[in-house]
């Protein structure tokens, strides 16, 4: 089934959902809902982190390393002390005895080394932005003020910046143990043999960039205590798991620590993360006994929130001559930073598996290792792993068509798994339960124009015009809906990947959920909330959503990998069966019959055959009056339940892209974009689609935009939105989204997750459109991003930097010219 | 993102601005807008020990049809700069330059004189002073003082304004019949600032160029006039033709405009080094110097 997401169709769905007043017999799963908590957050009437003020509370400010990497001689903060509001200043040494480490939970091989993390510098730092001594003051001006007043003696070490450089023998070390953090390997079939005699063999290198995660809301972090209990207010993705590890970390008692995300405005990873400045709030409300707040500004954000992506990829394709792929080799070296944070040294493991795309293959051989760096700690981003392998190989795949001088798309459909193999077991060990890339791939080329669009691709070059077209394909999947407790153990993940969710009918009929995941901006408000109406035959208005308070949702797992509705979601599905049960058995009860013989429809349990029957709402009230309970029956309808999902999921799709290349200035525009996904089925097709939109930004966004620089020495260059650029609506293109729905058979709801697809898949085919763009120039590849001064200068400009072009080189291959 | 402590005056009339701002001498910075300014201070890249807000004082705000000129007073801001119908009118290439500044936010805010006062390289707008031969009007206790803008923009951030002297306005010439305009930015991002933009007014005799005027937006320390591919451009035909010599027949235009980066110290940043720059000054500069004559 398709259905064409246009915005007047979106318009018509929402006209058609506000319309409907009475769910009763009408499906909510499937309507595409406004969200229901969008009106307070849009506004700002709630309470986001930094709106939250307690009685007394002071404000904390951070005084940053100037330095990439060098030891502490002295600290001096006694003048901070003294300055006007100021109530304490502290250097990384006054807090040694009680700060400890900040916690890595992917100790991800036997190698691994796991340095030594003090939340404050105590004698050494290793990255421009690391604290070394903070101001605690009345008022964050006074804070901010005083931090200028504290004196720093550092004596510079050499900086690390470059992982080839940093596994060199003898060179400069970021830790006693040295510059690796830890090797990783994995093997799938004969690699050797796929590539022995290979006729074709496709070798290329390609550079992930370092992106930082920018999250609208900054991270805000509130601590405070009662002398003997805490809490902690934070802009987190992972209340439930941040308490955990607080607790490992300072000693708090667990049940002393009671961890809050109040509305969070964003994370796409960056905070999943158990952070310096969280720990350093807890500390320090533990010592001056009064709360404190934190508040980042936007260039301490882009110097200390920790960074995503920073690969280098070496990826090898041995193929036949027809096209199909023999086997793939992989070697990565991927930049930690100076720090293994939560996951970092994981993210590239999320990848590992997702090399061979959709493809069949004989063999498959990876190697990653984890390198440290002077630079600010990596860790998940938006798709944690998976945008970059999916970037290799269908970069990879896209050169394989153009040496064979094959249509990429035919190349694809040569190599990929139909949809009658599944479920299919990969060259990598996955078990994909479902999928349809023939399907997808055909709705996409049809949206796209595709043979028209290469028609004038094919005219442009002939006309040698300056302004050139190019058309770039992605045909990804990717692994979600993290993440099956037993495969994250085998992996050495230091917890499971259940999610938990409790359902309880208050004695009016409302319905109260609680879940264990965290949303920070995806609409689980509303699609909970869906699922539970229909589930339980309840008015979409009478569900409210309970999250993020570790003391009003004890349980779960939190909100990353795409895993919220693929886990969450049916941990909310389950609690709701166990509670149609228990009113089941009632109702039977007072209707004096079997429970075998009471159906359930529409909110109403009714005896077969008869009109006689109790709603879910009078059931509520019968339970909890509790005059007349079958025995043993408690007096309330309520139930908890967890899932633990036996598979990860696997979204697919085919994404197309237009690029015009204006070979002058080098500017790459997209003239158009196709997204078809197939992410199972929809409980609102409105938040799939906002999901798809904002996925698709960001993943164009590091192909043509985004860029983390730190110079020579190793300062961050890039530390406002002027110098990192971020491309806002006024540079995107129209999406044009459409969707398959195959639905996951891994799951009860079929759904498979949607909150990564777009980056995963946009990447590689802006990036393919623009060096499809390019190939009459000789080009075979553009560094991300593919900025428009990189593209003049691939193209020979300036005297060119290392890019093949020798200026234009006459048609090629691929478009049916002879070489 | 916090700035040190500064303290805060608000005059009310433009005598009592001019004195607070001559005792203060260069320890004050005058506030207009704040767009450019407040960023400063935030990142603690300034530190002046007051800021004299001109928000309260009255007749800096407007545009005014005076003839031979439009008088664009220095408070007058972005938004009301592009909805007056005497700048469409009369000087477009204001309008078309100030069109690409920022956001609507920021247009909303930010004002035509505090631009220009602000002597960015990059800012859009003294291309374009530089290009029409603006005058500048500024006042101290000392009086009033005219400032062609061709000495106006001195070095980076550095206007040719004294310590305690307040700009009224600027007078923008109307340039009259047979000129035509155009503003060609080239950024990265629609909120960026110009990596490089070219302002340029042509008047077009007989099929050919008979005056080119150019301004260079980050070209240099400060923003230039370009006179070199001014000389160049006199006397060469604009009509379109061939295919913009990529490849094809010799464009005399494009040759030409080979000497808009002529004379030029562009900078190099994280988004262009300087042979780029120069690279996209000729190509911009043929690019304005089309669009206007067309």
């Amino acid at each position: 089934m398709t259905e064409q997401l246009d915005a007047g169709l979106v318009a018509r769905q929402i006209a058609e959902s506000d319309q409907l007043s009475d769910p009763s017999g009408v499906r909510e799963v499937g309507r595409a809902r406004r969200r229901k908590e969008d009106a307070r957050l849009v506004t700002g009437r709630t309470m986001w982190t930094d709106n939250i003020q307690l009685p007394g509370m002071l404000y904390v400010a951070f005084l940053r390393s100037p330095m990439a990497h060098a030891r502490i001689t002295r600290v001096d903060v006694s003048a901070a002390r003294v300055q006007p509001g100021v109530v304490a200043a502290y250097a990384g040494q006054d807090l040694a005895d009680e700060q400890g480490s900040l916690p890595c939970a992917w100790p991800v091989s036997e190698d691994v080394v796991i340095p030594d993390h003090p939340p404050m510098a105590v004698d050494t730092v290793r990255y421009v932005g690391e604290a070394v001594a903070c101001v605690v003051a009345t008022d964050r001006y006074k804070a901010a003020d005083a931090l200028e007043a504290i004196e720093v003696d550092y004596e510079p070490l050499e900086a690390v910046l470059d992982m080839t450089e940093a596994l060199a023998e003898g060179g400069p070390r970021v830790h006693e143990a040295g510059n690796q953090a830890f090797t990783w390997k994995f093997a799938g079939g004969d690699i050797e043999a796929a590539f022995r005699d290979a006729p074709v063999v496709i070798d290329r290198t390609y550079v992930q960039q370092r992106l930082i995660p920018t999250a609208m809301e900054p991270r805000a972090v509130v601590a405070t205590t009662d002398g003997d209990a805490f809490t902690l207010y934070s802009a987190t993705q992972i209340p439930h798991v941040l308490r955990v590890m607080l607790a490992l970390t300072t000693g708090i008692p667990e049940h002393r620590l009671r961890v809050v995300a109040p509305d969070v405005g964003g994370g796409f990873g960056s905070k999943l993360q158990v952070t310096a400045e969280e720990v350093l709030c807890l500390l320090l409300t533990r010592r001056l006994g009064k709360p404190v707040k934190w508040t980042e500004s936007r260039s301490e954000g882009n110097l200390t929130v920790h960074h995503g992506r920073d690969q280098l990829q070496r990826i090898s394709v041995a193929a036949e001559r027809d096209g199909r792929i023999r086997g793939v080799r992989v070697d990565l070296l991927a930049d930690m930073g100076a720090y293994l944070m939560l996951v970092t040294p994981g993210v590239p493991l999320l990848g590992a598996f997702m090399y061979n795309g959709i493809y069949k293959m004989d063999a498959y051989d990876f190697t990653c290792t984890g390198v440290f760096t002077t630079k600010m700690p990596t860790d998940a981003y938006r798709g944690a792993g998976r945008p970059e392998a999916t970037f290799a190989i269908e970069r990879a795949v896209d050169e394989l068509a153009h040496e064979l001088g094959l249509d990429p798309i035919e190349v694809r459909r040569r190599n990929w798994i139909t949809h009658q193999e599944f479920p299919y077991t990969t060259i990598a060990g996955l078990t994909y339960d479902s999928g349809n890339y023939e399907a997808a791939t055909d709705r996409a080329l049809a949206l796209f124009g595709y043979d028209k669009l290469r028609a004038e691709q094919a005219d442009r070059r002939d006309r040698r015009d300056p302004v050139q077209l190019g058309i770039g394909v992605s045909t990804y999947t990717e692994m979600c809906g993290l993440a099956p407790s037993r495969v994250l153990g085998s992996l050495s993940y230091g917890a499971g990947g259940w999610e938990h969710a409790a359902v309880r009918l208050l004695p009016t009929g409302k319905v109260e959920v609680v879940t264990g995941t965290s949303p920070h901006g995806q609409g689980h408000e509303t699609a909970w909330s869906q699922i539970v109406a229909d589930a339980l035959g309840v008015p979409f208005d009478d569900v409210s959503v309970l999250h993020g308070d570790t003391a009003v949702a004890p349980r779960g797992m939190d909100t990353y990998g795409s895993r919220s509705l693929v886990v969450g979601g049916v941990a909310v599905l389950r609690a709701c069966e166990k509670v149609k049960d228990k009113a089941r058995d009632l109702a039977a009860h007072l209707l004096e019959a079997a429970p075998g013989d009471v159906e359930f429809t529409a909110g109403e349990f009714r005896v077969r055959g008869t009109s006689e029957g109790r709603t879910i709402q009078e059931l509520a009230l019968a339970a909890f009056a509790a005059h007349d309970l079958p025995d043993g029956f408690e007096p309330r309808l309520d139930a908890d339940a967890t899932f633990d999902p036996e598979n990860f999921s696997f979204p697919h799709g085919t994404h197309l892209c237009a690029v015009e290349v204006d070979t002058e200035t080098g500017t790459a525009k997209i003239r158009s974009y196709v997204a078809v996904d197939d992410v199972g089925s929809v409980v609102n097709p409105l938040i799939v689609e906002g999901q798809v939109h904002g996925g698709i930004a960001q993943g164009i966004a590091q192909a043509l935009f985004e860029e983390a620089v730190y110079d020579s020495e190793g300062n961050l260059l890039t530390t406002t939105m002027a110098d990192y650029l971020i491309p806002s609506a006024a540079d995107l293109p129209e999406f044009v989204t459409d969707r398959t729905e195959t639905p996951a058979t891994s799951n009860p709801l079929g759904v498979k997750g949607v909150g990564e697809a777009g980056t995963i898949a946009s990447t590689p085919a802006v990036v393919n459109a623009v060096v499809d763009a390019l190939r009459p120039y000789g080009v075979h590849d553009v560094p991300m991003p593919c900025t428009p001064e990189r593209i003049w200068r691939v193209l020979g400009g300036g005297g060119g930097t290392g890019g093949s072009a020798t200026g234009w080189a006459g048609p090629t291959e691929s478009e049916g010219g002879a070489r | 993102m916090i700035p040190a402590a500064f303290d805060y005056i608000r005059p009310a009339s433009l005598d009592e601005a001019c004195r607070v701002l001559g005792d203060a001498g260069d320890e004050a910075k005058i506030l207009a807008g704040g767009q450019s300014l407040l960023p400063l201070l935030r990142l603690r890249l300034a530190y002046p020990a007051a800021l004299v807000d001109l928000g309260r004082v009255p007749g800096l705000r407007g545009v005014e049809d005076r003839g031979d000129h439009v008088f664009i007073g220095a408070l007058t801001t972005h938004d009301e700069v592009l909805r007056s119908a005497v700048v469409r009118e009369h000087v477009p290439l204001v309008a078309l330059a100030t069109a690409t500044v920022a956001d609507p936010a920021v247009r909303h805010r930010g004002t035509f004189g505090g631009s220009l006062a602000h002597a960015d390289p990059a800012g859009d707008l003294p291309a374009v002073a530089l290009a029409l031969d603006c005058v500048f009007v500024a006042r101290s206790g000392e009086g009033e003082r005219e400032i062609p803008a061709a000495e106006f923009f001195v070095d980076y951030l550095e206007p040719a304004l004294h310590p305690g002297e307040v700009l009224l306005g600027v007078r923008v010439p109307k340039l009259g019949a047979g000129w035509g305009f155009h503003y060609e930015k080239f950024h990265r991002t629609a909120q960026a600032w110009a990596v490089v933009g070219v302002a340029a007014a042509v008047r077009v005799e007989g099929g050919s160029l008979e005056e080119a005027r150019i301004g260079l937006t980050n070209m240099g320390p400060a923003p230039v006039r370009a006179r070199a591919v001014e000389t160049a451009l006199r006397g060469v035909a604009p009509a379109p033709g061939g295919n913009g010599g990529a490849g094809g027949s010799r464009d005399p235009l494009r040759d030409a405009c080979g000497e808009a980066a002529e004379g030029t110290a562009p900078p190099a940043d994280l988004h262009a080094g300087q042979d780029y720059r120069r690279h996209l000054a000729r190509v911009l500069t043929y690019r304005a110097v089309r669009a206007a004559s067309a």
